[in-house]
C-alpha cells in the first residue's frame, strides 16, 4: 500500500516477563485518522511509544513516514510529532516561552518562529494567555498548549495521547475542533482514546485494542455491522429474569454484561425490522418476564467492544492519578 | 521539512545541534532563574559554612594566619556541591514528566537537553560563588593573586562546575525521584570534607590521608589556593604548582567526559 503512513506488524513488547504487546498490528493512512481505543492498560501508550521512537520493540516491525522506527529512527523523528498522555511543559515557563523552545527545536526556520508561535497560541485560544506561566493555567488550557506545541512542526503524522483524558466535556469538544483543523490541513493523525465517542466522532477508521492484541479494525459503521443493526433493549428485575431472557435468546443476546446487578440489562441483536421486533417481543412475553422498560437502539462500540472482546470496554470518567496532568512541583 | 540546507548535511547537522543546545541553554536558565528556592539554599548554605568555619572553629584550628585564608577556596567549591543538587532534580523532572518523551520524539540531540541543564548550573554558580567570595572578603579574605593566577583560578573552577554538573545531570537521568536526584549533592559534597579543603591533609588520620590526596577535590582546592592565596600555609607553589593544577584538571576533563557520556547514553536508553 503506497499510501499507508504508519505500518505495523506483529507488534511485540514485554516488560519484564509481562508481555504488553502480542503482535499489534495496524495501518494509518495519508490523511487519515486511526483511533486506537482501548481500556487502561491495553497497550495504547506502549504502541505510541514503539511508533514514535521512544521505545524498542521485542518483535515486529514497523514503518512511519517511510520509514524503519529501528533503523532510521532519526528520520522518523524528522517526520513526526509526539502529544503524549502525559503533559510536556514547563510549568515556570509562559506559553508563549513553551511553544517558541518547541518551534526552534522542531527547525522551525528562525525567522518564522514568531509568526507560527503567534498562529498558534491564536489557534488554540490563548493568545491572551500567553504571557502568564503555565502553573496558572487549567488543565484544560495546558492541554490546548500541549496540544500546540505538537502542531507546530507541521508533522506529516501526528501522535495524540489521549488527548482529552480528564477534560470537561466542554473542553473536550474545543479540542475535537482543533483536532479536526489539523487534519483538514493534510495531517495524518494516530490518536489513542479510551473514550468510545471520541473515536467515533474523531476517527476515519478504528483500532480495538484488548490485552496487548487489536481484536478489530474498520471504520465505526463497519465495526458497528459486525455486532447486527440494532438492539432491542431490555431493563430487567433481576438475574434470574435476564438468565431466562438469555436462554431464550441464546444466539442474540448479549452475554458479557453484567447480569448480578440490582437492574440488569440485556440486549438483543435485531436487523431492526418491523417484523422482527415484533417477533422478538412476542418471544420475551412467551417467556412470561416483564421488563421495567426497553429500548430499540443503534448499536454503539460498547456493543462493539462487549462482542468482539467479551467484555466492557468500560472508561472510567475519572482520570486516573498521575496519568494526565503533571501537578507542579513546590513554585 | 524545514530544513533550508545551504551546507553539507555533516554541517547543516552541527549547526543544528549547536542551536539546539543554545535553545536548551537558554530554557535551563529561564527554569533556574524562577526557582529562587534553590538559588537561596544554594548560596545561602556555603556562606553559613564559611561564617561558622571561621568564627567558631577558626579559633581552634592552630594555623599561623587567619583560617579564612585556608578555608575560602574549599568553600567556595562547596558551592558546586550545593548546585549539584538544583541541578539533577531539574534533570530528573524533565525524566518523570512527559517532557523526556517529547524531546526525544524531536530531531534534538540528547545531549543538547543535558548540556542546557549544565550551562544553567555554570550561570547558577557564577551567582552563588560571587556571592560567597563576596563574604569573604567583607569578613577577611585577602587573595594576593595577579591577572594570570586569577584567570587560572576561575578557569578551573570553571571546569570543575561543569564536571559536578554532568555528574549532576547523570544522577538526575538515572534518578526515579527528585529526592534521590538531589542525594547527588550528598556526594559531591562529602569529597571537600575528606580532603584539604579545611585542614591539611597531614592533620588527617592516616587511613585518610592516602583518599584525601589522591582524590579529585584536593588538587583543585590546592590549585586553586596556590593560585589565589600563594602565601597560605601549606599552599603549593613553583613547579610543584604547575603539576598538580595539571591533575586537577586531569580529573574535571575525565569525569566531565565520563559523565557527560554516560548521561547521554542514559537518556536515550531510559524509559
Ligand atoms: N515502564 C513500565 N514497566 C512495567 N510495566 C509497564 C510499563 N509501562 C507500562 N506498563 C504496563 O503495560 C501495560 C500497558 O500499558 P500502556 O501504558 O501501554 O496502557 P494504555 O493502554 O496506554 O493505558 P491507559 O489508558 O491507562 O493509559 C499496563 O499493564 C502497564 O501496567
Ligand atoms: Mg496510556
Amino acid at each position: 500500500m503506497t499510501d499507508a503512513v504508519v505500518v505495523a506488524e506483529g507488534l511485540h513488547k514485554s516488560y519484564g516477563d509481562t508481555p504488553v504487546l502480542r503482535g499489534v498490528g495496524l495501518t494509518l493512512h495519508r490523511g487519515e485518522v486511526l483511533a486506537l481505543l482501548g481500556p487502561n492498560g491495553a497497550g495504547k501508550t506502549t504502541t505510541v511509544k514503539i511508533l514514535s521512537t521512544l521505545l524498542p520493540l521485542d518483535g515486529g516491525s514497523a514503518t512511519v513516514a517511510g520509514y524503519d522506527v529501528v533503523r532510521d529512527a532519526a528520520q522518523v523523528r524528522r517526520h513526526i510529532s509526539l502529544t503524549g498522555q502525559q503533559v510536556a511543559l514547563d510549568l515556570k515557563a509562559t506559553g508563549l516561552e513553551n511553544l517558541t523552545m518547541i518551534a526552534k527545536l522542531s527547525r522551525v526556520p528562525r525567522r518564522q518562529v514568531k509568526a507560527r508561535v503567534a498562529e498558534l497560541l491564536d489557534g488554540v485560544g490563548l493568545a491572551d494567555v500567553a504571557g502568564r506561566r503555565v502553573a496558572t493555567y487549567s488543565g484544560g488550557m495546558r492541554r490546548r498548549l500541549d496540544l500546540a506545541a505538537g502542531l507546530i512542526a507541521r508533522p506529516r503524522v501526528l501522535f495524540l495521547d489521549e488527548p482529552t483524558t480528564g477534560l470537561d466535556p466542554r473542553s473536550r469538544r474545543d479540542l475535537w475542533e482543533l483536532v479536526r483543523d489539523v487534519v483538514a490541513g493534510g495531517t495524518s493523525l494516530f490518536l489513542t482514546t479510551q473514550y468510545l465517542e471520541e473515536a467515533d466522532e474523531l476517527a476515519d477508521r478504528i483500532a480495538l485494542i484488548d490485552h496487548g492484541v487489536v481484536a478489530a479494525q474498520g471504520t465505526a459503521d463497519e465495526l458497528k455491522r459486525r455486532v447486527g443493526q440494532a438492539r432491542v433493549e431490555l431493563d430487567l428485575a433481576d438475574a434470574a429474569d435476564a438468565l431466562r431472557i438469555r436462554t431464550a435468546f441464546p444466539d442474540i443476546a448479549d452475554t458479557a454484561s453484567d447480569t448480578s446487578a440490582a437492574s440488569p440489562t440485556v440486549a438483543l441483536a435485531t436487523d431492526g425490522s418491523l417484523a422482527h421486533v415484533r417477533e422478538l417481543i412476542a418471544g420475551v412475553e412467551s417467556t412470561g418476564v416483564v421488563p421495567a422498560s426497553w429500548r430499540l437502539r443503534e448499536p454503539t462500540l460498547d456493543d462493539v467492544f462487549l462482542t468482539l472482546t467479551g467484555h466492557a470496554a468500560h472508561a472510567p470518567d475519572a482520570p486516573e492519578p498521575g496519568t494526565t496532568i503533571t501537578q507542579e512541583k513546590a513554585a | 521539512m524545514t530544513t533550508t540546507t545551504t551546507t553539507t548535511p555533516r554541517l547543516a547537522g552541527l549547526r543544528d545541534a549547536l542551536a539546539d543546545a543554545a535553545t536548551m541553554a537558554g530554557r535551563s536558565l529561564r527554569l533556574a532563574s524562577r526557582d529562587l528556592d534553590a538559588m537561596i539554599t544554594a548560596t545561602a548554605v556555603p556562606v553559613m559554612i564559611l561564617l561558622m568555619f571561621t568564627f567558631v572553629f577558626g579559633g581552634a584550628m592552630a594555623m599561623d594566619i587567619d583560617y579564612i585564608q585556608y578555608a575560602t577556596p574549599g568553600i567556595i567549591l562547596l558551592c558546586a556541591g550545593f548546585g549539584a543538587a538544583s541541578t539533577a532534580v531539574a534533570v530528573e523532572q524533565d525524566m518523570s514528566g512527559g517532557m523526556v518523551d517529547r524531546l526525544r520524539s524531536l530531531p534534538t540531540r540528547p545531549w543538547t537537553v543535558l548540556f542546557g541543564h549544565v550551562a544553567a548550573a555554570l550561570a547558577k554558580n557564577l551567582v552563588t560563588t560571587g556571592v560567597v567570595f563576596g563574604v569573604a572578603v567583607a569578613i577577611g579574605f585577602r587573595p594576593s593573586a595577579g591577572v594570570l593566577g586569577w584567570l587560572g583560578a576561575v578557569g578551573l573552577l570553571t571546569l570543575f562546575v561543569a564536571a559536578i554538573a554532568w555528574v549532576a545531570a547523570f544522577f538526575g537521568v538515572i534518578a526515579r525521584t527528585p529526592d534521590a536526584a538531589a542525594a547527588v549533592s550528598f556526594v559531591v559534597m562529602f569529597l571537600p570534607y575528606v580532603s584539604s579543603a579545611f585542614v591539611p591533609v597531614d592533620t588527617l588520620p592516616t587511613w585518610l590521608r592516602g583518599f584525601a590526596q589522591h582524590q579529585p577535590v584536593t588538587p583543585v582546592i590546592e590549585t586553586v589556593r596556590g593560585l589565589l592565596v600563594p602565601g597560605t600555609p601549606g599552599a603549593v607553589v613553583g613547579d610543584q604548582l604547575g603539576s598538580t593544577a595539571l591533575v586537577a584538571i586531569a580529573w574535571c576533563v575525565g569525569i566531565g567526559a565520563v559523565f557527560a557520556a554516560a548521561a547521554t547514553v542514559a537518556f536515550r536508553r531510559r524509559r
